[in-house]
C-alpha cells in the first residue's frame, strides 16, 4: 500500500510537539546522578513514598472501576439535558484546578464538612490527614477519565449484540457480564491506565485534603516537592523511578487492549 | 402452534399496525420496502420493544398491553437472525452457538453445539473466531447459534441481503433446508423479492406500516395492488432444471437460456425484456412462445401485460405500443424473449 | 481574519516579552517568605505612596523560593523566613552585597477561636487524639517548631507536615487541626485563630535577613524596598504585623 507523503509543515510542526514531550524528559534521564541512585532508591524515604504511590493509585484506580463503570452505563443510557448535567458533573473534577479540588473536598469531607461534620460528631471518624484521604483525593480527580473512556465505548457498541444476547435467553447480568463487559475491555483497559497514571501524578488535592506525612500520605510527587530543596538528588532520582515505571507500564500494554489510547 | 400477533408500535414517521397469524411449518415473509417497519415488527415479536396490541404464541401471551403484561426478549425463547450475524466477537464459533443453551443454563450445551456444527459441516471451524468466517459462513453459524436453543418462534431480519450474490445461493439454499426441518413458527423479514419469493410459503406485503396484500406468492403477484407489487410481480420467477443451454420448467416447456448450467434453477427474466408480437415474429431470439393477454395493467407511462401461456410471463411495453398492437384481455399474442437476457441461478 | 489573529498574537507576544524595558513605571520584584505576605503588602502600599514603585511579590515557602532562585528565576530582593537559606545563595553568589535582618518572628501555638480544646502550653499537644498540624521540616516554620519542641522535650505526632506555614494556619482556621505551630505574625494577622504563647525558654526567635539580588535590574528601586523596610514606617508595619522590630 503507498502511504501519501505527508506535507512538511505538519512533520515540522509534529517534530516540534515531540520535541516539547522528549527534552524535558531527556534532561531527566541525562542530569539523573546514576551513581548515586541506586543508594537513593534504597532510601527509606524513597520506597515508602513509591509504596504509598502504588498502594494509593491502585486503590484509586480500583474504586474508579467499581464506582466508574456502573456511571458509564447510566450516562450513555440517558438522554435529553439529564444528561448534560450528569456529564459536566462528572468531568469536572478534569478542568477544576487539583488544590480547588482538595478544598472541595474539605468542605465536603472535613471535621465540619458537610458530610464529614456527621462522620466526626456521630463517630469520631475524622477523614483528612488520613491515606483514605489520599486515596478518595485521587479518585476524585482521575475517575473522570475512566468514565468518559468507558462511556465513548459503550456509545460506540453495536446494542444487537445484546439483543442477540436476550433473545438467547440472557438476563441482564449474563448479558452486562458476558458480552457487554467483554466487549467494553479496551475502553475499560485504556480508561484504566489513564486514570491509574492520572492518580500516581496527583499532588494539589492530596496536599490540600490529606497533608503531608511520610508513610501515610506522602506520596511520590510531595516527595520530590519537598526534596528538590533540600536533596535535588534524591528528587530527580524519584523523578526517574516514576517515569520509568509510567513507561514500563504504556510500553508493556498491547494495542489490541488499549483501543483508543 | 401459532402465532397470533395484532401489533401496533409508533414511530416518527408511520405508525406500524398490521395483524398476522403463523401457524408452524410455514414459513411467511414480509416484505416490504425499506422504512415500511419490517424491522419495526420484527422487534415487536422479538420482545424487544414495547407494543400496543397482543401477542401470542402457541396460546401464551406473550403481550397483551391492554393488562399491562408483556414478556421481555430474555423470556420468549425467540431466535433471532440478523442481517450481518452479530456473531460475538469475542468468543469462538463453538461458544456463539452454545452461548443460548448456558445462558438458559442447560446441560450438554457443548456437544450440542459441536454436534449442530458438524451436522451443518462447519465442524472445523468450531474453535475459529468470527472476523475468521466468511459472509456465508458467518450467517449459517448465526443460524445455528439461534436454533441451538430449540426456539419456538424464528425471527429472521434479512438474512441474506448482507452476503455477496454469489454466496447468496448456497446460503439461502442451507436456510430452506434448515426452515424445512424447523418444527416452529417462521417468519423472516426482507425488502428483496426474490429471497421472499425463494424461501417463503406465504408472503405479506408491509408499506408505510400496514399489510397491503398477503397470500402465497403466486396470489400476491397474479393482482399487485401498488407500486411495490407491481415491481415484485414485475420480476419474472421461473423454476425448473438447467441443462446446458436451456432449462426445462416443470410443466414440460423449455427456457433458452445462455450459459444455464445444471440443476435445480431459477430463471429470471425481466419484464422489460419481453417483447410482444401480434404475429409469430422471424428472427435470432430462440425463445418464442404463444400466449393469451391475460391483463392489462398501466402505471403511467408504462403498461405491465401478462401472459397465459406455456411460458406465462408479464411484459412491460409503453403504452403506444399497447395501442398500436390494440392489446386487449384475450388478444392472441407471441412473446420473445432472447436467451441473454434469461438469467439463471441454482435454486 | 488570520492576519488580524496573527497580529495579534505577536503583539501579545511581545507584551509578553517585554519586561521592564519597554514599561515606563519603576517596579521592583520581591520573593519573600508567606509569613511575610500581610506585612509586605502594606509596605507596598507605601512604596507606591512615596516613591511611586510599584512591588510585586512572589510569596511562598522559603524553601521553594531558594530552589526556584537557584534555577534562575527573576528577582530583586530576597527575604526568606531564615538565615540559613540566604546562606544558601550567598554561597551561590546569587546575592549582592550584605544581607541585613530586618524582623525578628517568634512562634505561637495556633488554636480555634476560643481555645476549645484547652490547650495552655507545648506540652499538651502531646495529649492523645488530638490533631496537631506542623510545617515540614524543609520549611523554616518548621524547623523551628521541632526546636521549639525539642527545648519542651515534647514529642509530637502531627497529622500532616505542611508545605507552607500558612498552611498550617488554614489547617487549624478551617477546623481540621485542634492545633499547630506557627509565628506570632501569623496569628495576628489571621484573626481567624486564637494563640496560645510559648514561654521564652522553649521559643526559638527567627531573624529574617533580606538582600538584594546579584541578577537584579533594578537596583535603585531594590535599594529604596529594603531602605522602606528598615525605615521607622516599614518597621511599624512589621510590629503591627506581629513580627518583632530590629
Amino acid at each position: 500500500m503507498r502511504r501519501a507523503r505527508v506535507p512538511a509543515p505538519i512533520g515540522l510542526l509534529a517534530g516540534l510537539g515531540l520535541l516539547l514531550f522528549l527534552l524535558p524528559l531527556a534532561g531527566l534521564v541525562i542530569k539523573a546522578p546514576w551513581g548515586q541512585a541506586l543508594a537513593e532508591f534504597r532510601d527509606p524515604t524513597t520506597l515508602t513514598a513509591l509504596g504509598l504511590s502504588m498502594f494509593c493509585s491502585l486503590t484509586a484506580t480500583a474504586i474508579a472501576l467499581i464506582l466508574g463503570i456502573p456511571l458509564a452505563v447510566i450516562l450513555a443510557r440517558t438522554r435529553g439535558p439529564l444528561r448534560n448535567v450528569l456529564r459536566a458533573l462528572t468531568t469536572l473534577p478534569m478542568v477544576l484546578p487539583p488544590v480547588v479540588g482538595g478544598v472541595s473536598l474539605l468542605l465536603a469531607f472535613g471535621r465540619r464538612g458537610l458530610v464529614g461534620s456527621y462522620l466526626y460528631d456521630a463517630f469520631g471518624i475524622q477523614i483528612p490527614f488520613t491515606t483514605a484521604a489520599a486515596v478518595m483525593a485521587e479518585t476524585f480527580v482521575a475517575m473522570p477519565f475512566l468514565v468518559i473512556a468507558v462511556e465513548a465505548g459503550i456509545r460506540s457498541l453495536d446494542h444487537r449484540y445484546e439483543e442477540a444476547a436476550r433473545s438467547l435467553g440472557a438476563g441482564y447480568w449474563t448479558v452486562f457480564a458476558r458480552v457487554t463487559l467483554p466487549l467494553l475491555r479496551p475502553a475499560i483497559f485504556s480508561g484504566a491506565v489513564l486514570c491509574w497514571a492520572r492518580a500516581l501524578g496527583e499532588f494539589g488535592a492530596t496536599i490540600t485534603f490529606a497533608g503531608n506525612f511520610p508513610g501515610r500520605t506522602q506520596t511520590v510527587p510531595i516527595a520530590v516537592y519537598i526534596a528538590l530543596e533540600t536533596q535535588p538528588q534524591a528528587a530527580i532520582t524519584l523523578s526517574l523511578i516514576l517515569l520509568a515505571i509510567s513507561i514500563a507500564i504504556l510500553v508493556g500494554m498491547r494495542d489490541r487492549w488499549l483501543g483508543a489510547l | 402452534m401459532t402465532l397470533e400477533a395484532s401489533v401496533r408500535v409508533h414511530r416518527d414517521d408511520f405508525t406500524l399496525d398490521v395483524q398476522i397469524n403463523v401457524s408452524a411449518g410455514e414459513t411467511v415473509a414480509v416484505l416490504g420496502p425499506n422504512g415500511a417497519g419490517k424491522t419495526t415488527l420484527l422487534r415487536a415479536l422479538a420482545g424487544l420493544d414495547e407494543i400496543e396490541g397482543r401477542v401470542t404464541l402457541e396460546g401464551e401471551v406473550l403481550d397483551d398491553s391492554e393488562r399491562g403484561i408483556h414478556v421481555p426478549a430474555e423470556r420468549r425463547h425467540v431466535g433471532l437472525v440478523f442481517q450481518d450475524h452479530v456473531l460475538f466477537p469475542h468468543l469462538s464459533v463453538l461458544d456463539n452457538v452454545a452461548f443460548g443453551l448456558r445462558a438458559q443454563r442447560r446441560p450438554g450445551a457443548t456437544a450440542a453445539a459441536r454436534r449442530l456444527l458438524d451436522e451443518a459441516n462447519l465442524g472445523d471451524r468450531a474453535a475459529a473466531m468470527p472476523r475468521a468466517l466468511s459472509g456465508g459462513q458467518g450467517q449459517r453459524v448465526a443460524l445455528l447459534r439461534a436454533l441451538a436453543t430449540e426456539p419456538r418462534l424464528l425471527l429472521l431480519d434479512e438474512p441474506l441481503s448482507a452476503l455477496d450474490v454469489s454466496v447468496r445461493a448456497e446460503v439461502r439454499r442451507e436456510l430452506a433446508r434448515q426452515l424445512a426441518s424447523f418444527r416452529g413458527v417462521r417468519l423472516l423479514v426482507t425488502h428483496d423479492p426474490l429471497e421472499a419469493m425463494a424461501l417463503a410459503d406465504s408472503l405479506v406485503v408491509l408499506e408505510h406500516g400496514s399489510i397491503i396484500q398477503s397470500g402465497t406468492p403466486d396470489e400476491v403477484t397474479a393482482r399487485p395492488r401498488s407500486r411495490f407489487v407491481a415491481d415484485l410481480a414485475g420480476v419474472n420467477l421461473l423454476r425448473g432444471r438447467a441443462e446446458g443451454d436451456h432449462v426445462l420448467l416443470h410443466d414440460g416447456a423449455s427456457v433458452a437460456a445462455a450459459g444455464a448450467g445444471s440443476g435445480d434453477v431459477f430463471a429470471v427474466v425481466h419484464p422489460h425484456a419481453v417483447a410482444i408480437y401480434r404475429n409469430r415474429p422471424d428472427g435470432t431470439p430462440r425463445n418464442v412462445w404463444e400466449g393469451v393477454v391475460d391483463s392489462i395493467d398501466s402505471y403511467g407511462d408504462r403498461v405491465r401485460v401478462r401472459v397465459k401461456g406455456a411460458v406465462p410471463l408479464v411484459a412491460e411495453v409503453t403504452p403506444g405500443a399497447v395501442r398500436e398492437l390494440d392489446l386487449r384481455p384475450g388478444a392472441g399474442v407471441w412473446v420473445v424473449v432472447k436467451a441473454t437476457e434469461v438469467s439463471t441461478y441454482p435454486a | 481574519m488570520a492576519r488580524r489573529v496573527l497580529a495579534l498574537f505577536a503583539i501579545a507576544l511581545m507584551a509578553a516579552c517585554s519586561g521592564n524595558g519597554g514599561v515606563p513605571q519603576a517596579t521592583v520584584t520581591v520573593f519573600a517568605a508567606s509569613s511575610l505576605k500581610p506585612a509586605f503588602d502594606k509596605i507596598a502600599v507605601q512604596l507606591l505612596a512615596n516613591d511611586n514603585i510599584v512591588a510585586m511579590f512572589a510569596y511562598a515557602g522559603t524553601q521553594t523560593l531558594v530552589s526556584q532562585l537557584t534555577q534562575g528565576a527573576p528577582a530583586d530582593v530576597f527575604a526568606p523566613a531564615d538565615v540559613a537559606h540566604m546562606t544558601t545563595l550567598q554561597s551561590a553568589n546569587l546575592i549582592s552585597g550584605q544581607s541585613k535582618i530586618f524582623a525578628h518572628n517568634s512562634l505561637e501555638i495556633a488554636v480555634a477561636k476560643g481555645n476549645p480544646k484547652g490547650i495552655h502550653s507545648l506540652a499538651d499537644l502531646a495529649r492523645p487524639g488530638l490533631v496537631v498540624v506542623l510545617a515540614d521540616p524543609s520549611v523554616p516554620a518548621g524547623k523551628y517548631a521541632a526546636q521549639a519542641l525539642k527545648n519542651a522535650g515534647v514529642t509530637v505526632h502531627p497529622a500532616s507536615l505542611e508545605l507552607q506555614v500558612t498552611g498550617v494556619l488554614s489547617k487549624v482556621s478551617l477546623g481540621e487541626a485542634d492545633a499547630g505551630i506557627v509565628y506570632v505574625s501569623d496569628i495576628v494577622t489571621s484573626g481567624a485563630v486564637d494563640g496560645v504563647a510559648i514561654p521564652d525558654a522553649q521559643n526559638v526567635v527567627a531573624d529574617y535577613p533580606i538582600a538584594i539580588m546579584s541578577s537584579t535590574q533594578n537596583r535603585g528601586e531594590a535599594e529604596t524596598f529594603i531602605n522602606l523596610v528598615l525605615s521607622a514606617e516599614g518597621q511599624a508595619i512589621l510590629k503591627t504585623a506581629g513580627f518583632e522590630g530590629v
